[in-house]
């Protein structure tokens, strides 16, 4: 069971306090988007043995959203932060470019 | 036989007689005994049958590695199978039954199963019962289903009391061994909260049977006064009878306290749940002994070198007057000397090995007036129920007998393997340590932990330390490398205990006895007694290509019984590795997971059972429900009237009455239970658009809507009124079950999407009451209550006010979900009794009567509206439900809107809502299927339909439903065919959904 530090109320608690909701950084198509963009956007999800960028949500504490990166094969997590944003943090992915060289291009 | 002796026995007390029954004979033991070691001291070494061959199977070990004594435990509501006799602490009353037997332990049928072993080889059931395939259901299942298990399911309810307890600590060490206490000593001194578990309720673990000194005085003492010094310091939490289950991520740890198996006279809970979040954990869970794999090594009798030492030393029982020892090691030799100063026999030793000269041990043992006969091998054991001799060959051979030793027991020894387990639970890595022939964690590749650093350390024989003095070092090492991972430091000047080192013969590998066993030696040579794989049966798997190790495991159910492999792993491994002709590491371990023993059921349970087992969920009128006469359905979490049955009514006469009393005159529903979400703010006409399929910022305050949500998949996922409350407030209303799911659904949207949307979502669903009136003697009720004007003309169908009724500050929606004439009143919850007394007073002379949810269901299916949940299942769309009117199509955007024109969404052929209506009036089967011409690949009938809703509707004197019908609209007036699980085929006929009041002309009064 993890610990997982929530960015919005700051509370590291287990794992049940929280709920994973899978990849992060989807990008949504809506009205005038193709076939294959829709089956993208609702279907196709990355599978990484590695690093993993994923939605969280505090569900028994303070029920906000959050993004975590996290190791999907050592469960390391490299940090959390706002689910406002379209991308991870420089600085975060700053650091997980010094633990994990060449994770951007998995082999 | 096995016997008590006069002497020994450091862990009974016999001053304190213990009587307990075995398979209904009364038996004596001691004070400190477990269930085993009395056994033993009753001559009752026979405990048992195999799985498969239903062979006699003896005591083999003195710990949790035991594969045979499993008995079931007790009676009625503290009854338990497969408890293991070894780990069972022995108390006055226990009574145990032996398993897997019939008639009886002595005497058993399914033995003939052994002389059909030859029939009857790995894999066997998958080869047999897969032809002809029709036997499989009615001949081969049953047989097999009585076959298969050990031990009984309980019958009776559980009437002991289990508890979960919360612990952090910084440091957990696993084990209470001379390791463990050695580093729970060194960590405690930093500072550190530490934890020690262990499973016994013994400190020390077996270095005092083994011996040896500690700091220069007896182990005992240094145990004794190590357990003193950490029981006395404020930042120790130690903990016997405590099993550490499973280490899982981010050093979390299951505990498993057995707090009064061992004494059921006390008060309290039986087990009880530690579950630990530990800075950082130390494994010092010791070895375990390996058995030698030769013909008849399952033979009552015949038990691991260490156990036999165990069972003399610690409980003083002999387990057989003469012993011969078969070692491939130095260790065993151990035995042979306890047995000896027991004043036991001990006939010959046969080592394996083939030193240059002997070792200091064969020295010892010689001296003793032992006979160590080097390079020797057991080629078979003698016996049935119980050893009567062993037949002896060179090791080097092919078991050509060389001489024949009378005796009644075998002590073996194969070597040691560490308990990796813990190590192993959460991605620990293992390597190969030739010089003592077993896996070994491997340092370098440890399980990580939430900061990427190794957050577990071994310790001890865990690492692979087998010696004394060796163990103490590497204890002491895994606590100060432990600490410096937590940023804590030693006090100056602390060291390690001390110990000599032993000087040890090297011991040398054997995984088969004699190396060159024929076939017929191997058929007889076991590697899993409780599953009966073989020898042979392994190298047969590895012949068949089954040559990855969890194949070959799962072909052969090697290490899959409740022993999951303790004491068979490694030599089933060794005897693949040697089939394929691969080196051991090579072929690798199968894959380690909790619990490391099985931990009960109702532990893990806890106090969650009964009352606690969930929250429930109460309305403010559920004790007027409760007093009169309500059927209780769950929906979610909340409790809500089936129906209120009066006199000696059953459920379905109430359920008519209160249909046709609402259609009539006058039903008060408690609605309270309906979601009810306000969302505000600048923007929330903007996003409730993008919420609902249809359009809600025009909405005027004052008007209610009703309103479809879809994911944006496509698929509807809850419906509800919606009330525009004033310029940027409205107020959803969600399903009984649906507020918390599509509170969250709209927060997601608002927090991870639509971010700068300024709105804000509350959930008050719990603040109000809400009271459904309904019938035509509604409007009257309410006037009779005095108030607000609630008129047609004022207050017309799906409008909202507030306003004072009965002078009661209310809202009400004029909204209908029964086709009636309706008024829904919410009202402050801490009103809700006092307005639904209120109301009953008032419609005493209009024939009021409360009705329950399956009145709700059947007033709604008569009028054709839908019920999520029930016409929707997540597969089903407003599409589906010629709900087209409710998709906007002026809105650019809304969840769901992309998706509805995905070609499968669009496509023609998806089933569609229609009414259907039984031929002879009898009610449909709910979820039914209608069926067509011909079947499909599976061979099933082809299907074109099925029933969502079914009902008898009073009102119309029949059978009606709802189903869901591929090109259901255009198929009016076709007669389908349903066919029943009872047997029947129901003829329906498709109608149109709406039943009652097509107009809608009695709502809109």
């Amino acid at each position: 069971m993890l610990i997982v530090s929530c960015p919005n109320c700051g509370i590291t608690a287990e794992e049940t306090e929280f709920h994973a909701h899978g990849e992060a950084h989807i990008t949504r198509h809506a009205a005038d988007s193709s076939d294959d963009q829709m089956e993208t956007y609702l279907f196709m999800r990355k599978n990484p043995k590695g690093v993993h960028f994923e939605r969280w949500r505090h569900q028994n504490g303070c029920g906000k959203w959050f993004h975590m990166a996290r190791c999907t094969m050592t469960l390391e997590v490299f940090g959390t932060y706002s689910a406002q944003t379209y991308a991870p943090p420089e600085e975060l992915l700053a650091q997980i470019d010094a633990k994990r060289p060449g994770w951007r291009t998995p082999s | 036989m096995s016997t008590r002796l006069a002497t020994g026995g450091r862990l009974v007390n016999k001053s304190r007689a213990v009587k307990f029954r075995f398979n209904g004979k009364h038996m004596d033991g001691f004070e400190g005994d477990t269930l085993a070691s009395a056994l033993l001291a009753n001559d009752q070494m026979l405990v048992g049958r195999s799985f498969k061959y239903h062979r006699p199977r003896g005591i083999v070990a003195a710990g949790p590695e035991e594969p045979n004594g499993l008995v079931n435990l007790g009676e009625d509501g503290t009854f338990e199978p497969n408890a293991r006799v070894t780990t069972t602490e022995l108390f006055d009353g226990l009574t145990a039954q032996s398993q897997n037997h019939w008639p009886s332990l002595e005497f058993d049928v399914g033995a003939i199963n052994k002389y059909l072993s030859r029939f009857l080889p790995a894999g066997f059931y998958y080869k047999m019962f897969i032809h002809p395939r029709p036997l499989w259901k009615h001949v081969y299942e049953p047989i097999i289903r009585h076959s298969a298990g050990l031990g009984r399911a309980p019958k009776s309810r559980d009437v002991d009391t289990y508890e979960h307890f919360y612990s952090f600590c910084d440091v957990l060490v696993v084990g209470g061994g001379v390791a463990g206490l050695e580093a729970a000593r060194t960590a405690a001194l930093s500072g550190a909260r530490v934890m020690l578990m262990e499973q016994t309720a013994h400190w020390g673990g077996r270095t005092p049977v083994d011996g040896g000194d500690i700091d220069g005085k007896p182990a005992q003492d240094w145990i004794d006064a190590t357990v003193a010094e950490l029981s006395v310091m404020e930042n120790v939490t130690l903990r016997t009878r405590t099993m550490a289950a499973g280490v899982y991520d981010h050093g979390y740890v299951l505990g498993y306290e057995q707090l009064t198996d061992h004494a059921p006279e006390m008060a309290g809970p039986r087990h009880r749940l530690w579950r630990v979040r530990a800075g950082h954990i130390i494994t010092a869970t010791g070895a375990i002994e390996r058995p030698l794999s030769f013909a008849g090594n399952d033979i009552p009798g015949v038990m691991l070198a260490a156990a036999v030492r165990d069972y003399a030393v610690n409980f003083g029982v002999s387990v057989g007057d003469r012993t011969v020892v078969v070692t491939n090691n130095d260790d065993a030799y151990l035995t042979a000397f306890a047995l000896k100063h027991a004043g036991l026999d001990v006939p010959a030793i046969l080592d394996a090995r083939v030193l240059p000269q002997d070792s200091a041990v064969m020295t010892q043992a010689k001296a003793l007036g032992i006979r160590v006969l080097m390079g020797h091998a057991v080629s078979s054991v003698q016996g049935v129920k119980r050893v009567t001799g062993v037949s002896v060959c060179s090791q080097a051979g092919e078991g050509a007998v060389l001489e024949e030793i009378n005796c009644d027991a075998v002590a073996m020894s194969g070597g040691w393997s560490p308990v990796v387990h813990l190590w192993s639970h959460c991605g620990g890595k293992l390597k190969w340590d030739t010089a003592n022939a077993c896996f070994s964690p491997d340092p370098d590749r440890g399980p990580l932990g939430a900061d990427g650093a190794q957050f577990v350390t071994t310790a001890g024989a865990a690492t692979g330390m087998f010696q004394l003095d060796d163990a103490l070092n590497d204890a002491f090492a895994a606590a100060d490398g432990t600490l410096r991972c937590l940023g804590l430091k030693l006090p100056k000047g602390a060291k390690a205990s001390k110990a000599e080192h032993r000087d040890e013969a090297p011991m040398a590998p054997v995984w088969l006895m004699p190396q060159g066993a024929a076939v017929k030696l191997r058929e007889k040579a076991w590697l899993d007694y409780q599953n009966d794989v073989k020898v042979s049966d392994v190298r047969l798997a590895a012949q068949e290509g089954f040559v990855s190790v969890e194949h070959a495991k799962r072909y052969t159910t090697l290490g899959m019984a409740t022993d999951q492999g303790k004491l068979s792993n490694i030599n089933g491994l060794a005897t693949l590795a040697g089939a394929l002709g691969e080196e051991i590491p090579a072929v690798g371990t199968t894959t380690f997971r909790p619990p490391y023993h099985p931990i009960s059921m109702a532990s893990i349970g806890g106090e969650a059972r009964d009352a606690a087992f969930q929250p429930i969920r109460r309305t403010p009128m559920y004790d007027w429900h409760n007093a009169n006469g309500a059927e209780w359905e769950p929906v979610g979490q909340w409790r809500r009237p089936y129906a209120y049955k009066r006199g000696d009514e059953n459920t379905h006469d109430a359920v008519m009455r209160e249909v046709t009393n609402t259609r009539e005159k006058l039903g008060l529903l408690d609605a309270s239970t309906l979601g009810k979400l306000i969302v505000k703010g600048p923007d929330a006409g903007a996003f409730l658009d993008l919420m609902y399929t249809n359009m809600m910022s025009t909405l005027k305050p004052g008007k209610c809507r009703y309103g479809l949500m879809c994911n944006d998949n496509g698929f509807l996922i809850d419906d509800g009124v919606v009330a525009r409350i004033d310029e940027d407030t409205w107020l959803c209303h969600t399903t009984t079950g649906g507020a918390e799911r599509i509170h969250a659904h709209m927060e997601e949207w608002l927090q991870t999407e639509w971010w700068d949307m300024k709105v804000y979502v509350a959930n008050v669903t719990e603040q109000y009451a809400q009271i459904a009136v309904v019938g035509p003697n509604a409007r009257k009720a309410l006037e009779k209550l005095g108030g607000m004007d609630v008129s047609k003309e004022t207050l017309g169908f799906m409008d909202w006010a507030d306003g004072v009724i009965g002078g009661f500050n209310v809202r009400v929606y004029r909204i209908s979900f029964s086709g009636e004439l309706s008024y829904e009143i919410a009202v402050d919850a801490s009103h809700g009794q006092a307005f639904w007394d209120a109301l009953m007073a008032v419609g005493a002379d209009l024939g009021v009567m409360p009705y329950g949810t399956e009145c709700l269901h059947i007033l709604r299916a008569e009028k054709g509206f839908i019920m999520i949940g029930d016409e929707s299942d997540g597969t089903v769309i407003p599409q589906d439900l010629n709900l087209h009117w409710a998709l906007s199509k002026k809105k650019e955007d809304y969840l769901g809107k992309r998706a509805h024109l995905r070609s499968h969404m669009a496509d023609p052929n998806r089933w569609k809502l229609v009414g259907l209506e039984t031929t002879d009036g009898s009610t449909l089967p709910d979820g039914a299927y209608a069926v067509a011409e011909g079947k499909n690949e599976n061979g099933q009938r082809n299907m074109i339909g099925r029933v969502t809703s079914t009902y008898h509707s009073p009102t119309l004197g029949k059978g009606i439903a709802m189903g869901l019908v591929h090109n259901g609209p255009d198929r009016m007036g076709e007669v389908l065919e349903f066919p029943g699980t009872d047997g029947k085929t129901y003829s329906a006929r498709i109608v149109d959904p709406v039943f009652y009041d097509k107009e809608g002309e009695k709502q809109n009064v």
